[in-house]
């Protein structure tokens, strides 16, 4: 909804002039307008014949497209970089801060401001080019891509168009084991720098929008696939794998809601073993992984189902808009042919070189990436599953890496994080970052454990003191005392003190009520304070109920 | 103590023409001849003689203010220079803090005092900055722009904003949406453009120096036509941060002044690497400012061995009789003094004039794409967006920026963007090359700054086409991104005395040096000849 275009446009009178604000330095800038039909209205009357797709029918033709329809899917995906500056001047951008705080002559467009390139967006687009296995234009420069709008404060934005920094490359991503599973490769068309624009606020009740310049030259990387996905999980996965890379490489939030990372997904269908593509229509809104996968199947659906009814032709070239409340796409607007940016080389700027040394530098202090790490944790033998969870965040494969180069036990440590830790996690709606456990304590946990200084059971209770107030492992055995009792004479007396307590139970159970060893067991583990060591005890309470008397 | 002052200091509060050449005199101008003798004094530096007074408490700031204010106060209804006027009390003001700075024996900057005039194309932070549209009327920037701070900084007093051709766009000043600009020697004819008001300013000495901006020639025919000197620097030398884009690719900020020395000394406080500019350069600034040497002690051919070429093609059939043999007199006395004047032919020279108009109106459709009625200046009142971006833009510019934004609209779209910007580009990279290779063979080279002395206000008002073809010889340089400087060397018959014509002199990339060494040594040596206008000369200092 966000993105609905306003076309009217009104002066508030209660507002400040802009001209007024203008001159304030990080003053407050209104644009106001006003839109005479409410939104949906807009959206409705621009409506085609509709085509209704219920539940039922989509999963019937979802069924009919494996059989006689093929998808062809590409994405342009928007990706925020996590400068602390703006691309072309000195503000800083904040997710969130107060509209027009974050601004300057530069990103307001102001006139005789210049835009001077932050060359950290130089080194992440060519941070994320090497990852996405691309080759680099050693040469390139930035163009003007011209058009009007009010969150586009220059007339233009500064973008690359004939040259992008990086081209040709491509991606390697697992589906999860609940799609199918399955490696899949899809190629990367180009990654090209380009500045954001700013955001239109519009009022509740459509009467007038604002202009909040804070997002305004913003750098982001555009990626463009190649139309190499056939459905909507492959898709979402295909985002999902640029969401890991981008932080893997540190140069993105790659946060969905916030718009670092916005996906604008083309969609075409064609009858299997045709060679040409059909119309294709390009999807926007859309604000999470699985809202593409949902989106994507919805629109293959429509346009299948109206290819299959003999209406292909009302399948035009549009961009339509998610509705994630109604779970469909409708027409946001039909492009009247190809849009003239009339594109221009930048004169602002100077051209981009990049020396092969620069190059060769960044790549060698490229971290290792999920496509790396799946692979590595694969061959070390962990399942499918526990690979594509512990790759999925950077900071839990981080973690995860911190214990087992420190010894370790993979397996074990795989199943803490996965088992315990990422219970709390869940519940405390905490990040891996931000518990108190440090990995080399869980590195201890295990040890102890393994070596039975401490039961599994102890093991488990002083995971969630660690997990929620820290400390060594060492410290709280030492300090609540839970060394495990593996001394036989003393677990032996323990038992005997049970035993001559309970003369009932114990006649109870050498008449053959033998289900009340677990009651012994209970009241030995209550007195040594759990400490006793369960197989020791077990077998010397044994040994102790079956003595004949 | 008086004894010691001697007659230039004591009178350098007024310009230093008028120390020599009385009421009388200045009236027996009035019946000017081309071949007439004239008794002149060299052009000297108003900086340095400021500066002078100054350092040696000879004259106070506030003194030399006044007496260009006063001056100012006279003149301006004539000629109209100025959009807007610093108020004199703050001129004053400002005058005063440096006069109190002396007293305490604290350092001043060398502009100390200077009176500045700025192009309205400049942003300034504490006055109006309109472009000469009416789509920026009432703007004022929150900023300077960079080449304003660095005078501010050295001590200079910003004592008002100039006319211009809206955005530039013009070679006449009559494209202002304001108001038309008279010449000084002539107030029925066009003081050229587009830093048509910066122009008449240094003129009318209503101020000692001043800022225009050059993107096909905007300084260097205004100076031609005002007889002043005007330096067009090299492309990146001066930050262009704060300058309003026209286009982007070929617009530099240059200097007006009364001489080559001032306006040498000008460029120096501009120039420089600006962090906020990508394309300014880091190259370092010599300082241009030790060679100014008097006239007595040149030796007798300073110039010797200099090589100069003549570009045939900037003498021949369009241009001005006149022009030519003012152009001609100017190689000869070059000769005179030791240098080698040779023709120097650049084949593509007619080119720069249709890869100009093509790349410049192409850079401003873009450039001028920010004024929308949203954020600032005039804003129509309209309650849907396509119609609040029209009638923002219809009402906020004027007929010539229109037309240069349709031209380069069309040039840029898709399926003309090669047979036009792209070939322009071309074009742009052999004039490139053809000037290297001249530049190569010659130290300089030399051209009218215009084929014509200034005009009649009108006259070519109608015909684009005419006052385009104005711009041809100073186009190329911009395209070749070249440092130039203007000077004035001689007079045509028209106005009341005559009309001045400038010699363009054409250095390689980054040698300003040698254009403000050469032009000095011949605006010392040029005998005969005296450019202030008789307007002022007339206007009795009383």
């Amino acid at each position: 909804m966000a993105s609905t275009l306003f076309r009217t446009i009104q002066i508030h009178p209660f507002l400040l002039y802009p001209t007024a604000i203008c001159r304030r330095r990080n003053g407050v800038l209104y644009c106001t307008m006003k839109s005479t039909q409410t939104q949906t209205a807009t959206q409705e009357k621009q409506q085609p014949p509709k085509v209704k797709v219920s539940q039922h029918t989509r999963s019937k033709t979802l069924e009919k497209i494996t059989r006689d329809y093929e998808a062809i899917i590409g994405i342009e995906t928007h990706v925020q970089l996590l400068t602390l500056t703006k691309a072309f001047c000195s503000c800083p951008y904040n997710y969130g801060c107060q509209p027009n705080t974050s601004i300057c002559p530069i990103c307001m467009g102001l006139p005789g401001a210049l835009p001077v390139l932050n060359s950290k967006v130089i080194e992440f687009a060519v941070k994320l080019g090497l990852a996405l296995n691309c080759k680099l234009s050693l040469n390139s420069k930035f163009d003007r891509k011209q058009y009007f709008y009010p969150d586009l404060p220059k007339g233009y934005q500064i973008s690359q168009f004939d040259i992008p920094i990086a081209t040709g490359g491509y991606i390697d991503l697992d589906l999860p084991l609940e799609f199918g599973g399955g490696h899949r490769k899809f190629g990367i068309t180009r990654v090209h720098m380009e500045e954001d624009a700013g955001k239109l606020l519009h009022s509740g009740n459509g009467d007038y929008s604002q202009v909040d310049l804070n997002r305004a030259g913003v750098p982001l990387l555009e990626i463009v696939s190649e139309p190499d996905m056939r459905t909507g999980i492959e898709a979402a996965e295909y985002a999902a794998e640029l969401q890991r890379v981008v932080r893997y490489l540190g140069v993105s939030n790659g946060n969905m809601q916030e718009g670092s990372l916005r996906c604008d997904v083309n969609v075409s269908i064609r009858p299997v073993g045709q060679s040409e593509f059909g119309t294709k229509v390009e999807i926007k809104n859309l604000n999470s992984f699985s809202s593409i996968n949902r989106a994507i199947d919805f629109e293959i659906a429509r346009q299948v189902s109206l290819h299959s009814q003999g209406h292909g032709d009302q399948i035009v070239q549009e961009t339509r808009l998610w509705e994630e409340g109604a779970q469909k796409t409708v027409t946001m607007r039909k492009k009247e042919g190809l849009a003239d940016y009339r594109y221009f080389p930048e004169p602002d700027l100077p051209e981009v070189i990049l020396t092969q040394e620069y190059v060769d530098g960044i790549h060698n202090s490229l971290p290792e990436l999920p496509e790396m790490k799946r692979r590595r944790y694969e061959k070390m033998g962990l399942s499918m599953q526990d690979v594509l969870f512990l790759a999925n965040d950077v900071n839990v494969a981080e973690y995860f890496d911190a214990t087992i180069s420190r010894g370790a036990d993979f397996k074990l440590a795989a199943n803490w994080i996965m088992g315990d830790i990422a219970a709390y996690m869940k519940n405390e709606k905490l990040s891996i970052k931000e518990i108190k456990l440090m990995p080399e304590e869980l590195v201890e946990l295990i040890a102890s454990i393994k070596s039975g200084t401490i039961s599994g059971k102890i093991g488990k209770e002083i995971l969630f003191e660690l997990l929620a107030k820290g400390g060594t492992v060492k410290g709280l055995i030492e300090e609540k005392d839970l060394v495990q009792i593996v001394d036989p004479v003393e677990i032996a007396k323990m038992v005997d003190k049970v035993l001559s307590e309970n003369p009932k139970q114990l006649e109870q159970y050498r008449g053959g009520k033998t289900k009340l060893q677990g009651f012994f067991a209970g009241q030995v583990m209550r007195i040594s304070k759990g400490k006793a060591n369960p197989g020791l005890l077990n077998k010397i309470l044994l040994e102790k109920l079956n003595v004949k008397s | 103590m008086l004894s010691t002052i001697q007659p230039s200091r004591c009178l350098s509060r007024f310009p230093a023409h008028l120390r020599t050449s009385g009421r009388t005199k200045a009236r027996s101008l009035h019946v000017f001849s081309s071949a007439q003798p004239v008794t002149t004094v060299p052009h000297q530096s108003q900086i340095l003689s400021i500066r002078d007074s100054l350092v040696s408490r000879h004259l106070s700031a506030v003194q030399v203010a006044d007496s260009y204010l006063g001056r100012l106060k006279q003149t301006e209804p004539q000629i109209g220079s100025f959009l807007h006027l610093s108020e004199p009390d703050k001129v004053l003001k400002q005058a005063q803090e440096i006069d109190d700075k002396i007293k305490r024996n604290e350092e001043v900057g060398p502009l100390a005092g200077v009176l500045v005039a700025v192009k309205d194309n400049i942003c300034t932070a504490d006055m109006p900055s309109t472009g000469g549209s009416h789509i920026l009327d009432g703007y004022r920037p929150p900023f300077d722009a960079t080449a304003v701070k660095r005078l501010k900084d050295l001590g200079a007093i910003v004592v008002g904003k100039t006319n211009l051709d809206e955005f530039g766009m013009g070679s006449s000043t009559e494209a202002s949406a304001f108001k038309v600009t008279a010449n000084p020697w002539d107030l029925s004819r066009v003081p050229g453009g587009s830093s048509g008001g910066s122009a008449a300013a240094v003129s009318a000495r209503q101020c000692v120096v001043s800022l225009g901006s050059d993107t096909g020639g905007s300084v260097r025919q205004p100076a031609s036509f005002c007889g002043v000197v005007g330096l067009k620097p090299t492309y990146g030398r001066v930050s262009r941060f704060g300058l309003m884009a026209y286009a982007s690719s070929l617009d530099v900020i240059g200097c007006f002044g009364s001489s080559v020395a001032d306006t040498g000394i000008l460029l120096h406080a501009i120039s420089g690497h600006d962090a906020l500019d990508a394309t300014s350069s880091k190259r370092e600034v010599p300082d241009f400012t030790s060679q100014f040497l008097s006239a007595s002690s040149l030796k007798s051919r300073p110039l010797e061995g200099l090589r100069v070429g003549l570009i045939c093609e900037t003498v021949d059939g369009g241009v001005d009789s006149g022009v030519k043999s003012a152009i001609q007199g100017a190689a000869a006395h070059l000769e005179q003094l030791g240098s080698i004047v040779t023709e120097v032919s650049l084949p593509s020279f007619s080119l720069g004039l249709p890869a100009y108009y093509i790349l410049a109106s192409s850079e401003s459709s873009s450039n001028l794409s920010r004024y929308d009625g949203v954020r600032y200046g005039n804003q129509a009142s309209c309650d849907e967006l396509n119609a609040l971006y029209e009638d923002s833009r219809a009402k906020g510019f004027g007929s010539e920026v229109k037309m240069r934004i349709l031209m380069g609209t069309y040039a840029l779209s898709a399926g003309y963007y090669d047979a036009y910007y792209k070939r322009a580009q071309q074009v742009r990279t052999i004039i490139q090359k053809s000037f290297k290779t001249a530049l190569g063979e010659n130290d300089i080279l030399i051209s009218p700054a215009a084929p014509s002395a200034a005009y009649k206000i009108g006259e070519k008002r109608n015909d684009p086409l005419a006052m385009y073809a104005g711009d041809i010889m100073t186009v190329n340089v911009n395209l070749a991104g070249l440092p130039a400087l203007v000077l004035p060397c001689g007079f045509v018959e028209g106005g009341f005395v005559g009309l001045p014509v400038g010699l363009q002199m054409i250095g390689a990339a980054f040698d300003e040096e040698k254009l403000l060494k050469v032009g000095h040594i011949f605006e010392q040596t040029l005998q005969g000849y005296n450019f202030v206008p008789p307007l002022i000369q007339d206007g009795a200092f009383a």
